[in-house]
């Protein structure tokens, strides 16, 4: 019981503290080096800028959802079935619906500047929108009654159903005529047509972005075996009160 | 600079999520680890 009292520390460790520290640092240079130092664009000008966020934030919420489904993958097939894979899951989840929405959000905000509208029912932004609404389902769906192994098989296959759209969102710019430009970096023919600076910026973006990611994860799947244990523990009371009404009756 | 509403709008909306959602993560930490003995925080 001591223990229980005294116990202060919650989900953070020195790695975490390095990893935080890191992730400020490089996401400090993005900031600086997307807003003061790099040039503008020869046809976008200023608005280019918003490339530094944008870029990053749509990848990284990729990166998020094929962890997802990995880890989802591997509570599936995995024989002990073990819960971290679906606590990662489920973090990874959150935190690639957030950078999706930052996406999505800073995506219009730069509609607006080129195309001078904040939203047009395009190929790639309509099939963003609905992974993002696909994964705001997952999320329901994690939230939704039943025992841990129910909600992590619940989930698992709706994560490996939901990965599947990326794919189609990444290639609607090929697949359908858009309005969204293609691949500027991640192009089949590897004929990067950006200024150093620029691409030195989008990638310390990138880098920044992921530790940021994982950052947020490791806390937040910490945060979610905290909750798991508390849960747990109040089944297992009220477990023990039943049996010992049933038993005094 | 040209069009600053929308830059700067973009990136406070980037790092503002970053941070809240950093925010509210700790806080949860700290509030559900309380009950919670160090055994079971298996970072630890």
């Amino acid at each position: 019981m001591s223990q229980l009292v005294t116990s202060t520390s919650a989900t953070g460790t020195r790695a975490t503290r390095v990893l935080g520290l890191l992730a400020i640092l490089v996401m400090l240079w993005v900031v600086i080096g997307g807003l003061v130092f790099t040039p503008q664009d020869v046809v976008q000008g200023e608005s280019v800028r918003i490339m530094y966020v944008h870029v990053p934030s749509a990848w990284i919420a990729y990166l998020a959802f094929i962890l997802t489904a990995v880890a989802s993958a591997s509570w599936l097939i995995g024989k002990k079935h073990s819960m971290g894979f679906d606590r990662f899951a489920g973090a990874s989840a959150e935190v690639g619906v957030m950078f999706m929405a930052i996406t999505l959000v800073t995506g219009s905000l730069w509609g607006r500047l080129t195309w001078g509208e904040f939203w047009q029912w395009d190929p790639r932004l309509t099939t963003t929108a609905f992974l993002f609404v696909t994964y705001l389902g997952y999320l329901a769906v994690r939230r939704l009654e039943g025992s841990a192994e129910q909600r992590a098989r619940r989930s698992a296959i709706i994560a490996l159903l939901a990965v599947l759209e990326i794919p189609l969102v990444h290639f609607s710019v090929v697949i359908w005529r858009s309005l969204h430009q293609g691949a500027t970096v991640l192009n089949p023919s590897g004929d990067v047509k950006l200024d150093d600076l620029m691409l030195f910026t989008l990638f310390s973006g990138v880098v920044g972005f992921t530790l940021v990611f994982f950052w947020l994860v490791l806390h937040r799947q910490r945060t979610m075996l905290l909750l798991d244990v508390v849960n747990r523990r109040g089944l297992d009371t009220a477990i023990a009160n039943r049996r010992a009404e049933g038993s005094t009756n | 600079m040209k069009d600053a509403g929308f830059i700067f709008g973009s990136y406070l909306v980037t790092l503002g999520s970053m941070v809240v959602f950093a925010l509210v993560t700790l806080r949860r930490g700290r509030k559900s680890s309380g009950g919670v003995s160090d055994s079971d925080k298996t970072w630890l």
